[in-house]
């Protein structure tokens, strides 16, 4: 098979050859063409076959749209009398070429003024001179070149904000307070000469100016956590932190203004660094992923609303209820509607789960979320797009947040850490009381000042980094610390079927029926690539590609097709369709008639992903298995065959279905994990308590959820469970490491003679030491598990 | 003595400026994406194709 020079897919159908290059399609040799006349040839040479395919056509009026002024207005982020600033999202920046090509966009278009890619968030801005070229012309350039930009309703909202970098300023000024207390406090530990006692003047009060940063700005992220906790009445971790924090920096004060001493300024800084360091590596995001998708994100910005037999393209807050929508093939249909012209064939996989795309007739009510193929509708508006089914469909599961799902063990370990402290530092206090009262204060402090869990939440918040990071590197993106200690704790999977267990990609065909004959399999090929249903499109690629010539092609769509192939009239289609009666409903069939006789029928099965056997065999052992489905229960058998016998199989299973039989499980106290890949798992997803989205690749739409994995790492499921359960142990483990330390630090404290230099010796070589055992525990354990 | 006061502020005056680099840097969006900017100074325009506007 010949590799398309443009995009690198097999060419099928043969290929054309332009300059000696193999191209699979037209599409790639015409931006072949444009790239050479244009002198922009390195998009090939910087990666092999860098382009995507364009095979599929993309319908010409479908940015009309940006015409409209309003919507214009919604979308440009700036404009003046000259120029005009956009942003666009194009998932399908991938390389360096990409990037390439992208920022050389103006010798494609002279009155683009500058490209800008961002190649971490997928996006492009351009600036144009919008009165030589405009909003429509760039994204049909852009479009034309193969990098279609993805518009969709959610764009009209609000601006996405920008990626806190408060944090990051916050850890910049910790670094640089820490550093330099550091440096200054060195001459005190290493001994000055009282004569020197300006110098030391010197030193603490430069100490002390340095500390009011971090104490004042840095250590905010602490003070709002612990408030926030507080409020509601539950003490975290956060708040002893921040106890520690104070009781550090005010006894260090103390000393200073009294000039006792020197204060533990360096041990403050320090901490306050270290700390804000785990909780900035715990917090990294993965920029270019959604967690929070909702169903604007999935519709279109706008859609084409026929009044008084003109086209118009309207925003789509503002279609009413009576509008009458034309709906093109492949688009999606936005809100609740009757059909009022044309045939619908509507793809429900993502909304229901269903596999085949169903047929509606005129009249029929259609539900907002399907995808039209074939051929145009129209549609009259029964219930705005905010009513709409799908829309209520989403907004159901609100009423819980995700953010209350739990609460992470940490908190609780360390609250018994405080209790701990508080005793220790109240027998202190009565200890010293009785033999020498003026050694109650320091002893006190400095217990508390010692005993700070910041070695617990540093250990926490390193672990769960690095734990994100080797998931990340495997293709499964969590939304943050939390999902992995809900991971570690899940004991009840749920599975969706269609598209998470099966592949879309891919069906299993059989004959059922005198075997055929190859004249007659080349036949019903040739038929069947005639169509663009599903169906066909996976008997064709069965039975491999022809260049017979078929007559008299008729597509009943929905129903069946028929043609002349070598003067034989060929029929493909339902039981009905070509009998007039009622056949089995069991599976998915496609009957074959040849002349006026039926011969047999294709036999459809989903085709389950290559490592769905292994891993549900070995998640069997340690958890409830169930598996849910929207589909019609023609497979029963296999999956009992695949997923064994203990395992819950449910069919034609609602969204709501799907999300009753969740809150079932909890109800018996179950911990839920829910892997789907649709809409109509959305809100079961939601409920569950980890809800993960599997997609092909990361571009494509996944619904809300607590992460996104990419599906063909799905055998790897058990041993992700298996590496978050390994966080609680290393955090633990660490834990413990570092009340060793505190046992070290407490015996100098209760002594009431805690000495700046073993506090500044203490704490960094803690701190550092619990990173290092993180770091190397959790990247041990995910080579063990060959991760 | 006094040198080691002026040393000292010099130092942290050093110091400073890096800090500010860093805050500068961090606003320019630097870290935002560590792809585009190494492999965007290896394109070269090629002689005879006009450079773009900047």
């Amino acid at each position: 098979m010949t590799a398309c020079y443009h995009c690198g897919e097999d060419c099928i159908d043969g290929y054309i050859l332009h300059e000696e290059q193999p191209f699979c399609c037209e599409g790639c040799k015409t931006v072949y063409q444009l790239l050479s006349h244009n002198g922009l040839c390195d998009y090939y040479d910087l990666n092999a076959n860098p382009g995507q395919s364009l095979r599929k056509p993309i319908r010409k009026d479908k940015f009309s749209y940006l015409e409209d002024d309003k919507i214009q207005q919604q979308l440009i982020s700036f404009r003046n009398e000259e120029q005009t600033h956009i942003n666009f999202y194009l998932p399908h920046i991938h390389c360096s070429s990409c990037l390439y090509l992208l920022e050389n966009l103006h010798k494609l278009n002279r009155a683009v003024v500058r490209t800008t890619v961002n190649f971490s968030q997928k996006e492009v801005d351009i600036i144009f001179n919008h009165g030589k070229t405009n909003l429509r012309e760039v994204a049909e350039l852009l479009t034309n070149i193969g990098y279609e930009p993805y518009i969709s309703l959610n764009q009209l909202k609000d601006k996405k904000p920008r990626l806190p970098r408060t944090m990051i300023y916050q850890l910049g000024v910790a670094g640089f307070c820490f550093v330099n207390i550091m440096l200054m406090s060195f001459p005190e530990y290493l001994g000055l000469e009282s004569a020197e006692k300006h110098l030391q003047y010197a030193f603490r009060y430069l100490n002390l100016i340095l500390a009011l940063p971090v104490l004042l700005f840095s250590a905010q992220p602490f003070y709002e956590s612990a408030w926030k906790s507080l409020q509601h009445r539950f003490l975290n971790i956060d708040a002893p932190i921040v106890l520690a924090i104070w009781v550090t920096f005010f006894r260090s004060i103390f000393e200073v203004l009294t000039d006792t001493g020197s204060g533990y300024f360096d041990s403050f800084a320090g901490i306050v660094f270290f700390m804000l360091i785990g909780r900035v590596l715990q917090d990294k995001t993965y920029q270019q992923l959604s967690f929070e998708r909702d169903y604007t994100a999935y519709f279109p910005i706008a859609i084409t609303v026929l009044k008084e037999d003109k086209e118009l393209p309207t925003a789509l807050p503002d279609i009413k209820a009576g509008d009458t929508l034309l709906i093109h093939n492949e688009e999606l249909v936005p809100a609740d509607g009757i059909l009022t012209r044309g045939k619908a064939f509507i793809d429900y996989s993502f909304v229901t789960g269903e596999s085949l795309p169903v047929l509606k007739e005129m009249g029929e009510i259609i539900y907002a979320g399907g995808k039209q193929t074939g051929g145009n509708m129209e549609l009259l508006v029964v219930k705005e797009v905010s009513q709409s089914y799908l829309t209520r469909l989403w907004n159901q599961g609100d009423e819980k947040s995700t953010e209350e799902k739990g609460v992470s063990f940490v908190h609780l370990l360390s609250r018994y850490f405080t209790y701990i402290v508080f005793t220790i530092a109240t027998i202190s206090a009565i200890y010293w009381s009785i033999f020498d009262s003026s050694r109650i204060w320091p002893a006190v402090t400095a217990i508390l000042i010692i005993a700070c869990p910041c070695a617990l939440l540093l250990s926490n918040s390193f672990t769960n980094g690095n734990i994100l990071r080797i998931l990340g590197r495997n293709k499964l993106y969590l939304r943050n610390a939390q999902a992995i200690e809900e991971m570690a704790t899940i004991d009840h999977i749920v599975f969706d079927k269609t598209g998470t267990l099966t592949t879309t990609q891919q069906h299993d065909i059989a004959f059922e029926g005198e075997p055929l004959s190859k004249v007659d399999r080349e036949a019903v090929s040739a038929l069947a690539s005639q169509s663009g249903h599903p169906l066909s499109k996976a008997l064709v690629k069965q039975l491999g590609r022809n260049h017979l010539t078929v007559e008299g092609f008729r597509d009943h769509t929905g129903k069946g097709i028929e043609g002349m192939v070598n003067g034989v009239l060929y029929a493909l289609g339902s039981h009905t369709y070509l009998t007039g009666q009622e056949g089995s409903s069991e599976g998915t069939r496609v009957y074959l008639a040849k002349g006026k006789s039926i011969c047999g029928y294709f036999s459809f099965r989903n085709h389950y992903r290559d490592t769905v056997y292994e891993l549900l065999r070995d998640l069997r052992t340690e958890h409830k298995i169930s598996v849910i489905s929207g589909d019609n229960p023609g497979e029963r058998q296999a999956l009992e065959k695949l997923a064994g016998r203990n395992t819950t199989i449910l069919f034609n299973q609602k969204p709501h279905d799907k999300l009753a039989y969740i809150k079932h499980l909890q109800r018996r106290g179950k911990k839920v994990m829910m892997v789907g890949d649709g809409l109509n798992d959305a809100i079961a997803m939601r409920e569950s308590n980890l809800g993960i989205a599997l997609a092909e690749d990361t571009n494509s739409f996944t619904p809300a959820s607590d992460g996104i994995m990419e599906s063909m790492q799905l055998g790897k499921l058990h041993r992700f469970i298996k590496l978050s359960r390994a966080n609680r142990m290393i955090v633990m483990a660490s834990f413990v490491m570092s009340i060793v330390y505190n046992i070290i630090g407490l015996s100098f404290a209760v002594q009431g003679d805690l000495s700046p230099l073993v506090a500044a010796i203490l704490m960094p070589a803690s701190s550092l030491s619990i990173i290092a055992l993180t770091f190397s525990a959790t990247n041990l354990t995910a080579r063990w598990l060959k991760l | 003595m006094g040198v080691i006061i002026l040393l000292l502020i010099a130092s942290i005056a050093v110091a400073a400026i890096f800090l500010l680099g860093f805050i500068w840097s961090v606003k320019d969006g630097q870290y935002e994406d560590e792809f585009s900017p190494p492999v965007r100074m290896l394109f070269d325009d090629k002689p005879g194709n006009d450079s773009p506007e900047k």
